[in-house]
């Protein structure tokens, strides 16, 4: 494999929030480095953290969390020691920048589109309100925005789902950050949307070579976008690997359960399968493997003891105990056995989804 | 009998039905254009669209929430829309019930699980006494799932899942013939929707339930709808069972829709090509479109020149298909 560069490492890190008196432990140990011009996608449950995780990249956590332990290390800082919102400048927005899942409530409702983005780029970039100004229209015609020099002055309700997403994507990408950290930015969009927004910020990204964490709960999302992928669940990374090798061949039993309950994978007239009971309560100390409760491939071990993280291959990882070599040999579940020529059937000619 | 049609008994139809809404002054916006179907007793009829293409507001329309401002809607054969009875009006309630997209939002929160789902219980007083209601609430929640002793709970201690099975054992207590489900697994994890959507199935069988179902996820419709109606900007596009419209879509709003679903694989999903919706590539000469059958069952917006071409569509991927 080529060296790639490192541009964020995550180590160890564990995030707890005070509630009513008691800790709640959100994140418990996750590590992640992240490579230049790479697309990551970190795929969860609501509550498995994945939010929570990525906030600490941008010191963005609510007043009542904190980074208890690990490091975040960027450009030779820890980023987990930064306090105040001058210790924060020039990285958050600046190098690091965030694009939210719904668009109306990150923008300014009673100001207008374009002071919205040159404001970014007059505090960060400190050029003159025209340059800006100027920038600010290349920027709305770079991702998409038809007659951007009219628009310019228009409100956010003038605009539509989508062509607000679009705005805060320019607003997001203005100040050409590293990396660009994307949390759920199309659930709140339309599926024909998705897909444009999507492209949208794979062509930026080659286009002007920043990296992207994409967190979501759309795996049809992270198929399309990502090189990597991280499984979240109980507050940890449960299995990270590339693309290919999350898909076709998952080893953690909660991965299985998660491509399992797709729908695309349903057959009419008969059960989905589903993911018995609930995820585990993040106020109580989870002993062992947090999913096993849930896993009916669950090993005693996995009641007693945390698995550590298994090598599959250099770039493909599980924590789970069956991947320990004591353990009994078991394959994946029926319905994503073969998971590729199953999509395939259904996007060829005479599938379910073949379009033509 | 006036309300069967193919063989098949009708429960409900909309004919011709306009739903506009006033903006400013005497400014209308039509949210739904001469919708017109029948959805028979048994199914699970889904209605796909976009945000904004009039999905919800027809779904409301059944429920008597928005008025028609033109055509009617029948219930077994009685029409429900416009000046009815108020005792029709309740028999309306009572038979025809919704489950909503959000269950933190439609529930109560500071109401017990027990008051939440006998609501519908007081509002018709369809229990003899007080022993009697509770062994209802008890059967309504153990028919979704959960336990008698989640009574006394409040919605906050459930999780989403949950919560949307007592958004669902509320509209079953009423001992429902029809459902209007909107979005009912849109706010949920993935796990969490499969569970939903099996119990939404099982219920049907148990309880010869009717559905409209409205999402606009076609992976999730293409699972659990008997019949699909495509729904963009107010008017119906394309209507045909759920086999049919997968296999050969044919309004070019039904093909876009299609090619945007997102496959969980990343060899296809990265190479697959999706088609933008141009309603400038249909016909631009203005002469009126309605919804024409082009074969039996399955129905495509289109004026003579539109249907001559999907004629021509349809015919070439059916001999495609069989070779």
């Amino acid at each position: 494999m080529e060296e790639r560069k490192i541009v964020l490492s995550a180590k160890d890190v564990e995030v707890k929030f005070r509630v009513r008196d008691r800790y709640l432990t959100a994140i418990r140990g996750v590590s992640l480095d992240l490579y230049e011009g790479e697309t990551f996608a970190i795929v969860g449950e609501s509550g498995s953290g994945k939010s929570v995780f990525t906030k600490t990249f941008t010191g963005m956590l609510e007043s009542n969390g904190s980074v208890t332990k690990g490091s975040v290390m960027f450009h030779g800082k820890d980023l987990t020691k930064l306090k105040t919102d001058k210790d924060w400048e020039g990285i958050r927005g600046a190098k690091i920048a965030t694009i939210f899942q719904d668009p109306m409530t990150s923008l300014n409702p009673i100001r207008t589109i374009g002071s919205q983005i040159t404001e970014v780029i007059e505090k960060h970039q400190g050029v003159s309100k025209s340059d800006a100004k100027a920038q600010a229209i290349e920027m709305m015609e770079r991702v998409g925005i038809k007659d951007a020099a009219n628009r310019f002055d228009e409100y956010p309700f003038q605009y539509s789902g989508g062509m607000r997403q679009r705005i805060v994507i320019a607003i997001a990408l203005s100040c050409h950050p590293e990396i660009l950290i994307c949390d759920e930015p199309t659930t709140a969009l339309d599926v024909t949307i998705q897909a444009q927004i999507i492209s949208l910020i794979r062509d930026l990204q080659h286009e002007l070579g920043f990296t992207t964490l994409y967190i979501t709960h759309d795996l049809g999302v992270v198929a399309n976008v990502a090189d990597r992928v991280g499984v979240m669940y109980g507050g940890q990374i449960i299995e990270y690997g590339n693309v290919e090798e999350i898909f076709f061949d998952p080893r953690h039993p909660y991965t299985w359960a998660l491509l399992s309950s797709l729908p695309q994978l349903g057959e009419k007239g008969k059960e989905l399968y589903y993911i018995t009971g609930t995820p585990p309560s993040l106020y109580n100390e989870i002993k062992g493997d947090a999913f096993a409760p849930r896993n009916e491939h669950a090993l005693k071990i996995d009641f007693v003891q945390e698995p550590p993280f298994f090598k599959v291959t250099d770039t493909h990882y599980a924590k789970t105990w069956l991947l320990d070599p004591r353990a009994p040999k078991l394959e994946k579940p029926e319905v994503i056995r073969n998971l590729h020529e199953k999509i395939q059937k259904m996007t060829d000619k005479g599938g379910a989804f073949h379009v033509e | 009998m006036s309300n069967e049609k193919n063989g098949r008994e009708v429960i409900l139809s909309v004919k011709h039905v306009d739903v506009s809404f006033e903006v400013g002054h005497k400014k209308k916006f039509d949210a739904v254009k001469d919708a017109n179907f029948d959805i028979y007793k048994g199914e699970t009829f889904a209605l796909v669209g976009e945000s904004g293409s009039g999905k919800t507001t027809l779904g409301r329309a059944i429920l008597r929430i928005n008025p028609c401002s033109a055509g009617e809607i029948l219930f077994e054969g009685k029409r429900i829309s416009g000046k009815i009875s108020h005792e029709e009006d309740r028999n309306v309630v009572r038979n025809i019930q919704m489950i909503f997209q959000d269950p933190a939002a439609s529930l109560n929160e500071r109401a017990t699980i027990e008051y939440c789902v006998s609501e519908g219980l007081y509002n018709f007083h369809l229990y003899k006494d007080e022993a009697d209601r509770i062994a209802k609430v008890d059967r309504a929640l153990e028919s979704v799932g959960l336990l008698p002793e989640h009574k006394s709970r409040y919605p906050h201690e459930f999780s989403g899942g949950q919560r949307q099975r007592v958004g669902i054992a509320r509209a079953m207590i009423m001992d429902p013939k029809f459902i209007v489900a909107d979005e009912p697994i849109s706010a949920l994890d993935v796990s969490i929707r499969a569970q939903v959507l099996n119990l939404m199935n099982k219920l049907k069988a148990e309880k010869n339930l009717t559905y409209l179902f409205i999402a606009h996820d076609l992976s999730v419709v293409r699972f659990i709808a008997d019949r699909i109606a495509v729904i963009h900007r107010g008017e119906i596009v394309e209507i045909a069972d759920s086999e049919t419209l997968f296999e050969y879509p044919i309004h070019p709003y039904t093909v876009s829709l299609l090619s945007t679903v997102p496959m969980p694989d990343p060899i296809v999903e990265k190479s697959r090509k999706h088609i933008v919706y141009d309603p400038s590539q249909l016909d631009q000469s203005g002469e009126k479109r309605e919804l024409k059958e082009l074969r039996p069952g399955h129905f495509v917006l289109a004026n003579s020149k539109e249907f001559a071409a999907y004629e021509e569509k349809i015919t070439r991927l059916e001999k495609e298909r069989r070779q």
